[in-house]
């Protein structure tokens, strides 16, 4: 057998491996936190963005079918539950600060998630983007994993949630200084709740390294929002259901 | 023998989860089963926070600890999922430039209402 052909050998037996997939999506994820680090955190090349497009363009370019990489994958999947549980410990660790600015926190969240998910319902219908698609964009501005449960539950497509979720985080932290120095909100405590509840994670860790105070608020918000949302977009879809 | 503290932290975030997904079925919520989790995780923290016995003290910084390593990684598990954007590339193709619309503009809405709503509500706890 010609040395090419053992070569092709070997990679079909490891592409049919799931070791090969979870070892390529932690590879990916390692150059890509690499690459974001050198630019000194520049937010269009977040790790997550830029690691999706290197698995999935390996993916086109060797005609390999989602189902087999995700036999792979699933392993580094199946963390997320757990860790959308570990999310509780930043929300209580900053407790003491949620209890200080109760009634600023209380309104901004609730009136800030109804808004964000009007905002996003109505600017999606006007453009007449098709019902699948606008239930997956409905919860994109809370964390991916909460999200991603709240698409499957109201009938979106959870891996469209993640990706629009992910493009969300981005567009905060690339756009939110500028927008709210625009509008001239000064406040720290209230432009990171901003950073957290419109862009959830991204958002936060741009928030905290810029300014710890509105760091700590864009982490409240970021969890508080979160709960908030994963309980009001599924009760309004129980109650709209009736009449659509 | 002492028992393995990252095992011991991993098994209560498991069981707290479970138990999330479990009243999530009985009850037909509509919340996601690990959400409940985390709402359990809070109130349990919560709970014990005055506990002084040495066991329990040990155990709290244990599951702090164990989940903001786990959280360290948080991004790196939403990969395998957004992959599957290869599924949708046809569905992109026609609405890509709409998605992306309704992203830029309904964060940069959302973003300036909070902040005033934020602002707004705070100032006049410090006229007070």
């Amino acid at each position: 057998m010609s040395e090419s052909a053992k070569l092709y050998q070997v990679w079909v037996y490891l592409q049919a491996e799931p070791l090969f997939w979870l070892t390529l999506t932690i590879g990916a994820y390692l150059l890509a936190d690499k690459v974001y680090r050198a630019f000194s955190l520049f937010p269009i090349l977040n790790p997550v963005a830029v690691s999706i497009v290197l698995v999935s363009t390996c993916l086109i370019f060797f005609e390999v079918d989602y189902e087999r990489y995700f036999d792979g994958a699933k392993f580094i999947h199946f963390l997320l539950g757990p860790a959308t549980v570990a999310l509780a410990i930043p929300i209580y660790l900053n407790w003491n600060i949620v209890l200080r600015a109760k009634k600023a926190i209380l309104a901004s969240v609730f009136l800030g998630v109804i808004f964000a998910v009007s905002v996003t319902y109505a600017i999606a219908f006007l453009l007449d983007l098709d019902m699948a698609t606008i239930k997956s964009l409905l919860p994109r501005n809370v964390t991916a994993p909460i999200a991603m449960g709240i698409s499957e539950i109201i009938g979106g497509v959870p891996s469209l949630t993640a990706i629009v979720t992910i493009v969300t985080g981005i567009i905060g932290a690339a756009l939110g200084t500028f927008v709210l120095d625009l509008f001239r909100i000064k406040n720290m405590a209230a432009r990171g709740f901003a950073f957290g509840l419109a862009s959830h994670g991204i958002g936060t860790a741009r928030a905290m390294a810029r300014n710890e105070e509105a760091g700590v608020f864009a982490a409240v918000a970021m969890g508080l929002s979160g709960i908030v949302t994963a309980v009001m977009i599924p009760l309004i879809f129980l109650v709209i259901r009736d009449f659509i | 023998m002492e028992l393995c503290p990252l095992l011991v932290a991993i098994f209560i975030i498991f069981v707290l989860q479970l138990i999330g997904e479990a009243l999530q079925k009985y009850f037909d919520l509509a919340i996601p089963g690990p959400v409940i989790g985390l709402i359990l995780m809070l109130f349990m923290l919560m709970v014990t926070k005055s506990k002084i016995h040495l066991d329990i003290v040990a155990l709290r910084k244990n599951i702090i600890t164990t989940s903001e390593n786990l959280l360290k990684y948080l991004s790196l598990l939403f990969v395998p999922i957004g992959v599957g954007v290869i599924m949708h590339l046809q569905l992109l193709e026609t609405q890509l430039l709409r998605i992306l619309l309704v992203i830029v503009l309904g964060t940069v809405c959302t973003m300036i209402f909070t902040a005033a709503v934020f602002s707004k509500t705070s100032k006049k706890r410090h006229d007070e």
